[in-house]
Protein backbone atom coordinates (compact mmCIF):
# COMPACT_ATOMS: atom_id res chain seq x y z
CA UNK A 1 0.00 0.00 0.00
CA UNK A 2 3.01 2.65 0.65
CA UNK A 3 3.51 2.37 -3.04
CA UNK A 4 0.38 3.35 -4.13
CA UNK A 5 1.19 7.11 -4.43
CA UNK A 6 3.21 6.52 -6.76
CA UNK A 7 0.87 5.07 -9.34
CA UNK A 8 -0.25 7.90 -11.23
CA UNK A 9 3.48 8.05 -12.21
CA UNK A 10 4.64 7.62 -15.64
CA UNK A 11 7.38 5.49 -15.94
CA UNK A 12 10.24 7.58 -16.86
CA UNK A 13 9.66 9.60 -14.04
CA UNK A 14 9.92 6.85 -11.86
CA UNK A 15 13.13 5.61 -12.98
CA UNK A 16 14.33 9.35 -11.79
CA UNK A 17 14.99 11.09 -15.46
CA UNK A 18 18.37 12.83 -15.97
CA UNK A 19 17.65 16.30 -15.42
CA UNK A 20 19.49 17.01 -18.98
CA UNK A 21 20.42 14.56 -21.55
CA UNK A 22 21.87 16.09 -24.92
CA UNK A 23 23.08 13.11 -27.84
CA UNK A 24 24.80 14.46 -30.31
CA UNK A 25 23.50 17.67 -30.55
CA UNK A 26 24.25 19.54 -34.07
CA UNK A 27 23.41 23.72 -34.18
CA UNK A 28 24.58 25.52 -37.33
CA UNK A 29 24.43 29.88 -37.84
CA UNK A 30 25.42 30.02 -40.86
CA UNK A 31 28.83 28.77 -41.70
CA UNK A 32 29.42 28.76 -37.75
CA UNK A 33 29.24 24.91 -36.52
CA UNK A 34 28.23 26.90 -32.97
CA UNK A 35 27.16 23.41 -31.44
CA UNK A 36 29.36 20.40 -32.60
CA UNK A 37 27.94 17.26 -31.64
CA UNK A 38 27.56 17.60 -28.15
CA UNK A 39 26.86 15.05 -25.45
CA UNK A 40 25.91 15.86 -22.03
CA UNK A 41 24.03 14.47 -19.42
CA UNK A 42 23.33 15.98 -15.64
CA UNK A 43 22.49 14.24 -12.76
CA UNK A 44 20.07 15.98 -10.13
CA UNK A 45 21.67 17.83 -7.45
CA UNK A 46 25.03 18.74 -9.66
CA UNK A 47 26.19 21.69 -9.90
CA UNK A 48 28.10 21.82 -13.25
CA UNK A 49 29.80 24.60 -14.93
CA UNK A 50 29.99 25.35 -18.97
CA UNK A 51 33.81 26.83 -19.38
CA UNK A 52 35.18 27.52 -22.73
CA UNK A 53 35.68 31.35 -24.35
CA UNK A 54 33.56 33.79 -25.98
CA UNK A 55 31.93 31.83 -28.94
CA UNK A 56 32.94 28.06 -27.64
CA UNK A 57 28.70 27.15 -27.97
CA UNK A 58 28.06 28.07 -24.26
CA UNK A 59 24.97 30.17 -24.73
CA UNK A 60 23.92 28.06 -27.43
CA UNK A 61 24.24 24.87 -25.93
CA UNK A 62 21.64 26.33 -23.11
CA UNK A 63 19.60 28.24 -25.41
CA UNK A 64 18.40 24.51 -27.01
CA UNK A 65 18.63 23.23 -23.33
CA UNK A 66 15.93 25.94 -22.43
CA UNK A 67 14.15 25.52 -25.75
CA UNK A 68 14.58 28.97 -27.18
CA UNK A 69 16.38 27.57 -30.19
CA UNK A 70 16.06 23.91 -31.89
CA UNK A 71 18.98 21.99 -32.39
CA UNK A 72 19.59 20.72 -36.02
CA UNK A 73 20.38 17.66 -35.11
CA UNK A 74 20.25 15.41 -31.88
CA UNK A 75 18.31 14.62 -29.29
CA UNK A 76 17.51 17.02 -26.36
CA UNK A 77 15.46 15.75 -23.22
CA UNK A 78 15.26 17.81 -19.80
CA UNK A 79 13.92 15.19 -17.08
CA UNK A 80 12.65 12.73 -19.80
CA UNK A 81 10.63 15.44 -21.64
CA UNK A 82 10.88 18.48 -24.11
CA UNK A 83 12.46 21.38 -23.05
CA UNK A 84 8.96 23.20 -23.85
CA UNK A 85 7.20 20.49 -21.58
CA UNK A 86 9.95 21.38 -18.71
CA UNK A 87 9.71 25.10 -19.04
CA UNK A 88 5.69 24.76 -18.96
CA UNK A 89 6.03 22.56 -15.51
CA UNK A 90 8.24 24.93 -13.78
CA UNK A 91 10.96 22.36 -14.19
CA UNK A 92 13.53 24.34 -15.55
CA UNK A 93 14.28 27.93 -15.10
CA UNK A 94 17.33 30.35 -15.79
CA UNK A 95 18.87 33.81 -15.16
CA UNK A 96 19.99 35.50 -18.44
CA UNK A 97 22.82 37.85 -18.02
CA UNK A 98 20.87 41.26 -19.36
CA UNK A 99 17.13 42.32 -20.32
CA UNK A 100 14.40 40.46 -19.24
CA UNK A 101 12.86 42.75 -17.04
CA UNK A 102 10.06 45.40 -17.75
CA UNK A 103 11.04 48.71 -16.42
CA UNK A 104 7.43 50.74 -15.82
CA UNK A 105 6.42 47.47 -13.65
CA UNK A 106 8.12 47.44 -9.83
CA UNK A 107 9.69 44.79 -8.12
CA UNK A 108 6.72 43.07 -6.55
CA UNK A 109 5.02 43.73 -9.80
CA UNK A 110 7.19 42.00 -11.82
CA UNK A 111 7.35 38.92 -8.80
CA UNK A 112 3.47 39.06 -9.45
CA UNK A 113 3.54 38.94 -12.83
CA UNK A 114 5.94 35.65 -13.13
CA UNK A 115 4.15 34.04 -10.41
CA UNK A 116 0.72 34.35 -11.62
CA UNK A 117 1.85 32.34 -14.63
CA UNK A 118 3.21 28.98 -12.98
CA UNK A 119 0.41 26.24 -12.20
CA UNK A 120 2.25 26.61 -8.42
CA UNK A 121 4.49 29.23 -7.19
CA UNK A 122 6.74 29.89 -4.06
CA UNK A 123 5.37 32.66 -1.46
CA UNK A 124 6.05 36.04 -2.89
CA UNK A 125 7.22 37.34 0.20
CA UNK A 126 9.52 34.40 0.95
CA UNK A 127 11.18 34.62 -2.60
CA UNK A 128 11.37 38.56 -2.15
CA UNK A 129 12.87 38.28 1.43
CA UNK A 130 15.08 35.31 0.36
CA UNK A 131 16.71 37.63 -2.64
CA UNK A 132 16.81 40.65 -0.43
CA UNK A 133 14.79 42.57 -2.09
CA UNK A 134 11.93 43.35 -0.03
CA UNK A 135 13.18 46.75 0.92
CA UNK A 136 12.68 48.14 -3.10
CA UNK A 137 9.60 45.58 -3.73
CA UNK A 138 7.74 49.34 -4.66
CA UNK A 139 10.29 50.45 -6.85
CA UNK A 140 9.82 50.48 -10.78
CA UNK A 141 12.53 48.34 -11.82
CA UNK A 142 13.63 51.02 -14.31
CA UNK A 143 15.02 52.65 -11.40
CA UNK A 144 16.89 49.34 -9.79
CA UNK A 145 21.00 48.97 -10.04
CA UNK A 146 22.42 46.20 -12.11
CA UNK A 147 23.03 44.41 -8.67
CA UNK A 148 18.96 44.39 -7.53
CA UNK A 149 17.79 43.97 -11.15
CA UNK A 150 20.81 40.64 -11.11
CA UNK A 151 18.92 39.27 -7.63
CA UNK A 152 15.36 39.71 -8.92
CA UNK A 153 16.48 38.22 -11.72
CA UNK A 154 16.93 35.39 -9.34
CA UNK A 155 14.18 35.34 -7.50
CA UNK A 156 12.18 35.35 -10.77
CA UNK A 157 13.93 32.26 -11.58
CA UNK A 158 13.33 30.10 -8.09
CA UNK A 159 9.48 31.52 -8.54
CA UNK A 160 8.39 27.22 -10.13
CA UNK A 161 10.83 26.17 -7.27
CA UNK A 162 12.65 24.70 -10.16
CA UNK A 163 14.63 21.38 -10.21
CA UNK A 164 17.01 22.52 -12.65
CA UNK A 165 18.25 26.00 -12.68
CA UNK A 166 20.38 27.58 -15.63
CA UNK A 167 22.90 30.42 -15.13
CA UNK A 168 24.26 31.64 -18.42
CA UNK A 169 27.40 34.22 -17.47
CA UNK A 170 25.81 35.00 -14.08
CA UNK A 171 28.21 37.34 -12.79
CA UNK A 172 28.98 39.49 -15.65
CA UNK A 173 29.44 42.99 -14.49
CA UNK A 174 29.56 42.54 -10.73
CA UNK A 175 32.48 43.36 -8.68
CA UNK A 176 34.45 40.30 -6.84
CA UNK A 177 31.92 41.02 -3.35
CA UNK A 178 28.76 40.74 -5.70
CA UNK A 179 30.43 37.64 -7.13
CA UNK A 180 30.88 35.78 -3.81
CA UNK A 181 27.92 36.55 -2.88
CA UNK A 182 25.88 35.72 -5.12
CA UNK A 183 27.36 32.19 -5.52
CA UNK A 184 27.32 32.28 -1.58
CA UNK A 185 23.68 32.34 -2.39
CA UNK A 186 23.42 30.07 -5.10
CA UNK A 187 25.86 27.08 -3.18
CA UNK A 188 23.30 26.97 -0.71
CA UNK A 189 20.50 26.78 -2.73
CA UNK A 190 21.74 23.92 -4.49
CA UNK A 191 22.52 22.04 -0.95
CA UNK A 192 18.31 21.87 -1.37
CA UNK A 193 18.82 19.70 -4.12
CA UNK A 194 18.60 21.63 -6.79
CA UNK A 195 20.54 21.27 -9.98
CA UNK A 196 22.48 23.78 -11.32
CA UNK A 197 23.57 24.54 -14.89
CA UNK A 198 25.87 27.77 -14.83
CA UNK A 199 27.90 28.93 -18.28
CA UNK A 200 30.85 31.14 -17.26
CA UNK A 201 34.21 32.06 -19.11
CA UNK A 202 35.63 32.37 -15.38
CA UNK A 203 37.98 30.04 -15.18
CA UNK A 204 38.12 30.09 -10.90
CA UNK A 205 34.55 30.25 -11.27
CA UNK A 206 34.11 27.15 -12.78
CA UNK A 207 36.99 26.04 -10.62
CA UNK A 208 35.60 27.26 -7.07
CA UNK A 209 32.04 26.37 -7.32
CA UNK A 210 31.32 23.89 -9.82
CA UNK A 211 31.22 19.93 -8.85
CA UNK A 212 31.60 19.51 -12.35
CA UNK A 213 33.31 21.13 -15.14
CA UNK A 214 32.80 20.56 -19.09
CA UNK A 215 34.89 22.49 -21.34
CA UNK A 216 33.61 23.40 -24.39
CA UNK A 217 36.04 24.33 -27.47
CA UNK A 218 34.32 25.35 -30.92
CA UNK A 219 31.06 23.60 -30.01
CA UNK A 220 32.86 20.06 -28.98
CA UNK A 221 33.31 18.94 -25.08
CA UNK A 222 37.06 18.88 -24.78
CA UNK A 223 36.84 18.05 -21.23
CA UNK A 224 34.18 16.81 -18.59
CA UNK A 225 34.94 16.19 -15.20
CA UNK A 226 35.87 17.91 -11.70
CA UNK A 227 37.92 20.16 -11.29
CA UNK A 228 40.60 18.14 -10.40
CA UNK A 229 40.40 15.57 -13.12
CA UNK A 230 40.65 18.09 -15.60
CA UNK A 231 43.81 19.52 -13.87
CA UNK A 232 45.47 15.94 -13.67
CA UNK A 233 44.69 16.04 -17.35
CA UNK A 234 47.53 18.80 -18.32
CA UNK A 235 50.35 16.55 -16.64
CA UNK A 236 53.41 17.62 -14.50
CA UNK A 237 54.66 20.29 -12.89
CA UNK A 238 56.91 23.43 -13.35
CA UNK A 239 60.15 23.87 -11.74
CA UNK A 240 61.82 27.04 -11.23
CA UNK A 241 65.26 27.56 -10.00
CA UNK A 242 67.95 30.47 -10.27
CA UNK A 243 70.66 29.60 -12.04
CA UNK A 244 73.01 32.14 -13.29
CA UNK A 245 74.54 31.95 -16.55
CA UNK A 246 72.12 29.23 -17.60
CA UNK A 247 71.01 28.56 -21.53
CA UNK A 248 68.21 26.78 -22.60
CA UNK A 249 70.41 24.73 -24.81
CA UNK A 250 72.38 23.61 -21.95
CA UNK A 251 69.36 22.52 -20.06
CA UNK A 252 67.48 21.13 -22.64
CA UNK A 253 68.70 17.16 -21.89
CA UNK A 254 67.47 17.34 -18.70
CA UNK A 255 65.95 14.33 -17.37
CA UNK A 256 62.27 14.87 -17.45
CA UNK A 257 61.91 18.46 -19.33
CA UNK A 258 59.46 19.06 -21.58
CA UNK A 259 60.46 22.68 -22.06
CA UNK A 260 62.93 25.07 -20.46
CA UNK A 261 62.49 28.58 -20.67
CA UNK A 262 65.57 31.37 -19.13
CA UNK A 263 64.53 35.08 -17.83
CA UNK A 264 67.78 36.10 -16.63
CA UNK A 265 69.00 34.58 -13.90
CA UNK A 266 66.00 32.43 -13.46
CA UNK A 267 65.08 29.44 -15.34
CA UNK A 268 61.61 27.58 -15.53
CA UNK A 269 61.26 23.94 -16.42
CA UNK A 270 57.81 22.32 -17.52
CA UNK A 271 58.16 18.34 -16.59
CA UNK A 272 56.92 15.23 -16.73
CA UNK A 273 58.84 14.09 -13.45
CA UNK A 274 59.98 17.36 -11.11
CA UNK A 275 62.16 15.29 -9.26
CA UNK A 276 64.51 13.88 -12.29
CA UNK A 277 64.74 17.35 -12.86
CA UNK A 278 64.91 19.01 -9.66
CA UNK A 279 67.89 16.42 -8.94
CA UNK A 280 69.40 17.36 -11.68
CA UNK A 281 69.54 21.20 -11.43
CA UNK A 282 70.60 20.44 -7.51
CA UNK A 283 73.36 17.92 -7.95
CA UNK A 284 74.78 18.31 -11.46
CA UNK A 285 74.29 22.24 -11.59
CA UNK A 286 74.51 25.77 -9.34
CA UNK A 287 71.03 25.95 -8.94
CA UNK A 288 69.88 27.52 -6.38
CA UNK A 289 65.84 28.85 -4.36
CA UNK A 290 64.19 25.89 -6.22
CA UNK A 291 60.19 25.74 -6.46
CA UNK A 292 58.07 22.77 -7.78
CA UNK A 293 54.29 23.89 -8.64
CA UNK A 294 51.61 22.07 -9.60
CA UNK A 295 49.95 23.74 -13.05
CA UNK A 296 46.56 25.49 -12.43
CA UNK A 297 43.31 25.27 -14.27
CA UNK A 298 44.43 27.45 -16.57
CA UNK A 299 47.71 25.57 -17.48
CA UNK A 300 44.97 22.83 -18.05
CA UNK A 301 42.75 24.81 -19.64
CA UNK A 302 45.86 26.23 -21.97
CA UNK A 303 46.57 22.26 -22.87
CA UNK A 304 43.26 21.29 -24.14
CA UNK A 305 42.29 24.18 -25.90
CA UNK A 306 45.26 25.00 -27.39
CA UNK A 307 44.06 28.26 -27.48
CA UNK A 308 46.57 30.88 -25.96
CA UNK A 309 44.60 34.42 -26.88
CA UNK A 310 41.22 31.99 -25.79
CA UNK A 311 39.35 35.15 -24.43
CA UNK A 312 39.39 32.80 -21.34
CA UNK A 313 40.32 35.03 -17.93
CA UNK A 314 40.80 34.31 -14.61
CA UNK A 315 38.34 36.93 -12.31
CA UNK A 316 41.90 38.85 -11.89
CA UNK A 317 42.90 39.87 -14.89
CA UNK A 318 39.17 40.80 -15.80
CA UNK A 319 38.88 43.69 -13.91
CA UNK B 1 20.83 7.73 -8.75
CA UNK B 2 17.18 7.06 -7.49
CA UNK B 3 15.71 9.91 -6.13
CA UNK B 4 12.17 9.20 -5.20
CA UNK B 5 11.24 12.75 -3.61
CA UNK B 6 12.41 13.95 -6.98
CA UNK B 7 10.79 11.34 -9.53
CA UNK B 8 7.56 12.46 -7.11
CA UNK B 9 8.17 15.77 -7.59
CA UNK B 10 8.72 15.80 -11.39
CA UNK B 11 5.42 13.72 -12.19
CA UNK B 12 3.48 15.95 -9.85
CA UNK B 13 4.07 18.97 -11.76
CA UNK B 14 1.33 20.50 -13.29
CA UNK B 15 0.67 22.62 -16.72
CA UNK B 16 -1.46 25.90 -15.98
CA UNK B 17 -4.93 25.83 -17.80
CA UNK B 18 -5.38 28.50 -20.24
CA UNK B 19 -1.82 28.43 -21.55
CA UNK B 20 -1.11 30.50 -18.81
CA UNK B 21 -3.66 33.37 -18.88
CA UNK B 22 -5.31 34.55 -15.87
CA UNK B 23 -6.25 37.67 -14.45
CA UNK B 24 -3.38 39.05 -12.38
CA UNK B 25 -1.28 39.28 -15.65
CA UNK B 26 -4.52 41.06 -17.02
CA UNK B 27 -4.27 43.88 -14.49
CA UNK B 28 -0.72 44.45 -14.43
CA UNK B 29 -0.31 44.92 -17.86
CA UNK B 30 -3.61 47.35 -17.69
CA UNK B 31 -1.99 49.15 -14.82
CA UNK B 32 1.53 49.62 -16.95
CA UNK B 33 -0.54 50.63 -19.93
CA UNK B 34 -2.02 53.70 -17.74
CA UNK B 35 1.42 54.17 -15.89
CA UNK B 36 2.25 55.58 -19.29
CA UNK B 37 1.40 58.75 -19.01
CA UNK B 38 1.48 59.79 -22.42
CA UNK B 39 -0.69 57.09 -23.86
CA UNK B 40 -3.48 58.04 -22.09
CA UNK B 41 -3.24 61.85 -22.16
CA UNK B 42 -3.17 61.29 -26.66
CA UNK B 43 -5.75 57.97 -26.28
CA UNK B 44 -8.00 59.62 -23.46
CA UNK B 45 -7.87 63.19 -23.24
CA UNK B 46 -7.16 64.25 -26.60
CA UNK B 47 -10.35 63.31 -28.33
CA UNK B 48 -12.10 65.08 -25.15
CA UNK B 49 -10.56 68.23 -25.93
CA UNK B 50 -11.27 67.77 -29.69
CA UNK B 51 -15.20 66.56 -28.89
CA UNK B 52 -14.99 69.98 -26.66
CA UNK B 53 -13.81 72.44 -29.76
CA UNK B 54 -15.52 70.90 -32.69
CA UNK B 55 -18.37 68.71 -31.33
CA UNK B 56 -19.82 72.23 -29.26
CA UNK B 57 -19.82 74.30 -32.21
CA UNK B 58 -23.11 76.27 -32.13
CA UNK B 59 -23.02 76.82 -35.60
CA UNK B 60 -24.16 72.92 -36.06
CA UNK B 61 -24.07 71.04 -32.98
CA UNK B 62 -27.88 70.92 -32.80
CA UNK B 63 -28.87 70.34 -36.09
CA UNK B 64 -30.36 66.80 -36.79
CA UNK B 65 -28.04 63.94 -38.06
CA UNK B 66 -30.49 61.00 -38.33
CA UNK B 67 -31.36 60.01 -34.95
CA UNK B 68 -29.39 62.27 -33.44
CA UNK B 69 -27.91 65.29 -33.58
CA UNK B 70 -24.52 66.47 -35.25
CA UNK B 71 -22.69 66.85 -31.76
CA UNK B 72 -23.72 63.36 -30.83
CA UNK B 73 -22.16 62.24 -34.76
CA UNK B 74 -18.96 64.21 -33.73
CA UNK B 75 -18.95 62.29 -30.53
CA UNK B 76 -18.91 58.87 -32.26
CA UNK B 77 -16.25 59.73 -34.47
CA UNK B 78 -13.88 61.14 -31.72
CA UNK B 79 -14.60 58.16 -29.05
CA UNK B 80 -13.54 55.73 -32.42
CA UNK B 81 -10.43 58.50 -32.39
CA UNK B 82 -9.98 57.70 -28.93
CA UNK B 83 -10.42 53.86 -29.32
CA UNK B 84 -7.99 53.08 -31.98
CA UNK B 85 -5.29 55.21 -30.59
CA UNK B 86 -5.89 53.68 -27.32
CA UNK B 87 -6.05 49.66 -28.88
CA UNK B 88 -2.88 50.89 -31.25
CA UNK B 89 -0.97 51.72 -28.37
CA UNK B 90 -1.95 48.74 -26.49
CA UNK B 91 -0.77 46.03 -29.15
CA UNK B 92 2.38 48.51 -30.06
CA UNK B 93 3.67 47.62 -26.48
CA UNK B 94 5.02 44.62 -27.80
CA UNK B 95 7.63 46.54 -29.35
CA UNK B 96 8.66 47.87 -26.44
CA UNK B 97 8.66 44.01 -24.53
CA UNK B 98 10.91 42.88 -27.59
CA UNK B 99 13.43 45.07 -26.88
CA UNK B 100 13.60 44.53 -22.86
CA UNK B 101 14.11 41.52 -23.44
CA UNK B 102 10.63 40.36 -21.89
CA UNK B 103 9.38 38.93 -24.43
CA UNK B 104 12.16 36.15 -24.46
CA UNK B 105 12.15 35.69 -20.28
CA UNK B 106 8.30 35.22 -21.06
CA UNK B 107 9.47 32.17 -22.92
CA UNK B 108 10.81 30.67 -20.31
CA UNK B 109 7.51 30.07 -18.21
CA UNK B 110 4.36 28.83 -19.22
CA UNK B 111 2.57 31.09 -20.42
CA UNK B 112 1.90 30.07 -24.35
CA UNK B 113 2.35 32.52 -26.96
CA UNK B 114 -1.29 32.54 -28.02
CA UNK B 115 -2.75 33.83 -24.19
CA UNK B 116 0.13 36.14 -24.81
CA UNK B 117 -1.79 37.99 -27.42
CA UNK B 118 -4.98 37.37 -25.82
CA UNK B 119 -3.83 39.27 -23.01
CA UNK B 120 -2.20 41.73 -25.17
CA UNK B 121 -5.42 42.01 -26.86
CA UNK B 122 -7.76 42.48 -23.84
CA UNK B 123 -5.54 45.04 -22.12
CA UNK B 124 -6.03 47.23 -25.25
CA UNK B 125 -9.47 46.48 -25.31
CA UNK B 126 -9.68 47.84 -21.81
CA UNK B 127 -8.08 51.54 -22.56
CA UNK B 128 -10.39 51.45 -25.36
CA UNK B 129 -13.14 51.03 -23.54
CA UNK B 130 -12.13 54.18 -21.35
CA UNK B 131 -11.78 56.53 -23.99
CA UNK B 132 -14.94 55.28 -25.55
CA UNK B 133 -16.54 55.99 -22.18
CA UNK B 134 -14.61 59.45 -21.40
CA UNK B 135 -15.76 60.92 -24.43
CA UNK B 136 -19.46 59.66 -24.25
CA UNK B 137 -19.72 60.92 -20.85
CA UNK B 138 -18.55 64.31 -21.49
CA UNK B 139 -21.07 63.81 -24.46
CA UNK B 140 -23.64 63.13 -21.85
CA UNK B 141 -22.67 65.95 -19.45
CA UNK B 142 -22.62 68.80 -21.47
CA UNK B 143 -25.58 68.01 -22.78
CA UNK B 144 -25.53 68.67 -26.45
CA UNK B 145 -25.46 65.08 -27.90
CA UNK B 146 -28.57 63.97 -28.52
CA UNK B 147 -29.87 60.39 -29.35
CA UNK B 148 -31.84 57.74 -27.59
CA UNK B 149 -30.35 55.96 -25.07
CA UNK B 150 -30.33 52.40 -27.27
CA UNK B 151 -28.31 54.36 -29.81
CA UNK B 152 -25.84 55.94 -26.65
CA UNK B 153 -24.84 51.94 -25.80
CA UNK B 154 -25.18 50.75 -29.22
CA UNK B 155 -22.89 53.08 -31.06
CA UNK B 156 -20.52 53.24 -28.19
CA UNK B 157 -20.23 49.30 -28.10
CA UNK B 158 -20.02 49.19 -32.13
CA UNK B 159 -17.16 51.43 -31.67
CA UNK B 160 -15.55 49.71 -28.70
CA UNK B 161 -15.84 46.24 -30.61
CA UNK B 162 -14.47 48.01 -33.88
CA UNK B 163 -11.52 49.07 -31.93
CA UNK B 164 -10.22 45.62 -32.01
CA UNK B 165 -9.16 45.95 -35.89
CA UNK B 166 -6.73 49.08 -34.19
CA UNK B 167 -5.24 46.26 -31.57
CA UNK B 168 -3.95 43.68 -34.59
CA UNK B 169 -2.68 46.98 -35.96
CA UNK B 170 -0.62 47.85 -32.80
CA UNK B 171 0.22 43.86 -32.73
CA UNK B 172 1.44 44.61 -36.41
CA UNK B 173 3.45 47.61 -35.97
CA UNK B 174 4.76 46.58 -32.22
CA UNK B 175 6.37 43.00 -34.10
CA UNK B 176 7.94 44.84 -37.58
CA UNK B 177 8.98 48.27 -36.14
CA UNK B 178 11.77 48.96 -33.21
CA UNK B 179 10.01 50.54 -29.64
CA UNK B 180 12.03 53.75 -30.46
CA UNK B 181 9.96 54.67 -32.80
CA UNK B 182 6.68 52.83 -32.56
CA UNK B 183 4.98 55.02 -29.91
CA UNK B 184 6.06 58.20 -31.96
CA UNK B 185 5.28 56.55 -35.56
CA UNK B 186 1.33 55.67 -34.39
CA UNK B 187 0.10 59.45 -33.61
CA UNK B 188 1.05 60.18 -36.97
CA UNK B 189 -0.25 57.52 -38.75
CA UNK B 190 -3.75 57.52 -37.27
CA UNK B 191 -3.85 61.29 -37.36
CA UNK B 192 -3.57 61.10 -40.93
CA UNK B 193 -5.58 57.93 -40.99
CA UNK B 194 -8.31 59.55 -39.18
CA UNK B 195 -8.66 62.29 -41.34
CA UNK B 196 -8.67 59.94 -44.64
CA UNK B 197 -11.32 57.78 -42.39
CA UNK B 198 -13.73 60.97 -42.32
CA UNK B 199 -13.30 61.08 -38.40
CA UNK B 200 -12.33 64.38 -38.13
CA UNK B 201 -14.13 66.04 -41.47
CA UNK B 202 -16.71 64.23 -43.47
CA UNK B 203 -15.30 62.67 -46.36
CA UNK B 204 -17.85 63.93 -48.73
CA UNK B 205 -16.43 67.47 -48.53
CA UNK B 206 -12.78 66.22 -49.96
CA UNK B 207 -11.89 66.56 -53.49
CA UNK B 208 -13.51 63.31 -55.53
CA UNK B 209 -10.35 62.11 -56.43
CA UNK B 210 -8.56 62.31 -52.79
CA UNK B 211 -12.37 60.44 -51.78
CA UNK B 212 -11.58 57.68 -54.05
CA UNK B 213 -8.35 57.52 -51.90
CA UNK B 214 -9.79 57.95 -48.79
CA UNK B 215 -12.16 55.10 -49.32
CA UNK B 216 -9.51 52.37 -49.79
CA UNK B 217 -8.17 53.60 -46.65
CA UNK B 218 -8.39 51.46 -43.21
CA UNK B 219 -10.51 53.95 -40.57
CA UNK B 220 -13.28 54.74 -43.46
CA UNK B 221 -15.45 51.37 -43.26
CA UNK B 222 -15.23 51.09 -39.48
CA UNK B 223 -16.00 54.71 -39.42
CA UNK B 224 -19.08 54.50 -41.36
CA UNK B 225 -19.83 51.30 -40.17
CA UNK B 226 -20.19 53.27 -36.65
CA UNK B 227 -22.14 55.86 -37.56
CA UNK B 228 -24.94 53.58 -39.58
CA UNK B 229 -27.55 53.38 -36.67
CA UNK B 230 -27.13 56.79 -36.00
CA UNK B 231 -27.84 57.99 -39.41
CA UNK B 232 -30.02 54.81 -40.31
CA UNK B 233 -29.32 54.94 -43.95
CA UNK B 234 -28.30 51.51 -44.32
CA UNK B 235 -25.19 49.98 -44.80
CA UNK B 236 -22.65 49.68 -48.07
CA UNK B 237 -21.30 46.51 -48.34
CA UNK B 238 -18.12 48.03 -49.35
CA UNK B 239 -17.93 49.30 -45.93
CA UNK B 240 -17.88 45.85 -44.13
CA UNK B 241 -15.03 44.50 -47.15
CA UNK B 242 -13.21 47.50 -46.06
CA UNK B 243 -12.83 46.34 -42.31
CA UNK B 244 -12.68 42.87 -43.11
CA UNK B 245 -9.99 42.94 -45.63
CA UNK B 246 -7.95 45.51 -43.27
CA UNK B 247 -8.53 42.82 -40.41
CA UNK B 248 -7.02 40.19 -42.64
CA UNK B 249 -3.98 42.67 -43.69
CA UNK B 250 -3.06 43.99 -40.14
CA UNK B 251 -4.11 40.25 -38.30
CA UNK B 252 -2.11 38.17 -41.16
CA UNK B 253 1.07 40.59 -40.51
CA UNK B 254 0.67 40.51 -36.92
CA UNK B 255 0.81 36.57 -36.93
CA UNK B 256 3.70 36.78 -39.31
CA UNK B 257 5.79 38.76 -37.52
CA UNK B 258 5.12 37.32 -34.37
CA UNK B 259 5.76 33.55 -35.58
CA UNK B 260 9.06 35.09 -36.66
CA UNK B 261 9.79 36.60 -33.60
CA UNK B 262 8.72 33.60 -30.89
CA UNK B 263 10.17 30.82 -34.00
CA UNK B 264 13.00 28.64 -32.53
CA UNK B 265 16.18 29.81 -34.33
Amino acid sequence: MTHTSTSGVTPSARTAPLAVELSGVHKHFGHVHAVNGVNLQLTSGEIVAILGPNGAGKTSTIDIILGLSQADAGQVTVYGMEPRQAISRGLVSAVMQTGGLLRDLTVAETVEYMASLFAGSQDLGTVLRQAGITDIADRRVGKCSGGEQQRLRFALALLSNPELLILDEPTTGMDVEGRRGFWATIRKDAEQGRTVLFATHYLEEADDYADRIVLLRHGQIVADGTSAEIKAMSVGRTVRATLPGATEALLANMPGAETVEVRGETVFVQSTDSDATARYLLTQTAARDLEITARGIEDAFIALTGDTESGVTTTGASR
Amino acid sequence: MTNPSLATDVAGRRVPGLGGFNLTVLKLEVRRLTRNRRTVIISVALPIVFFLLFGLNQAYDTQRAGHGNVAAFVMISLALYGAVLATTFGGAMVSIERSQGWSRQLRLTPLSPVAYIVIKVLTALVLGATSVAAVYIVGAVTGKASMSVGLWFGTGFSVWIGSLLFAAFGLFLGYLLPAENVMQLIGLILALLSFAGGLFIPVSQYPLAVQDVAKWTPLYGLNQLVHTPLLGNGVDWTWAVNVLAWLIIFAGGAIWRFRKDTARV
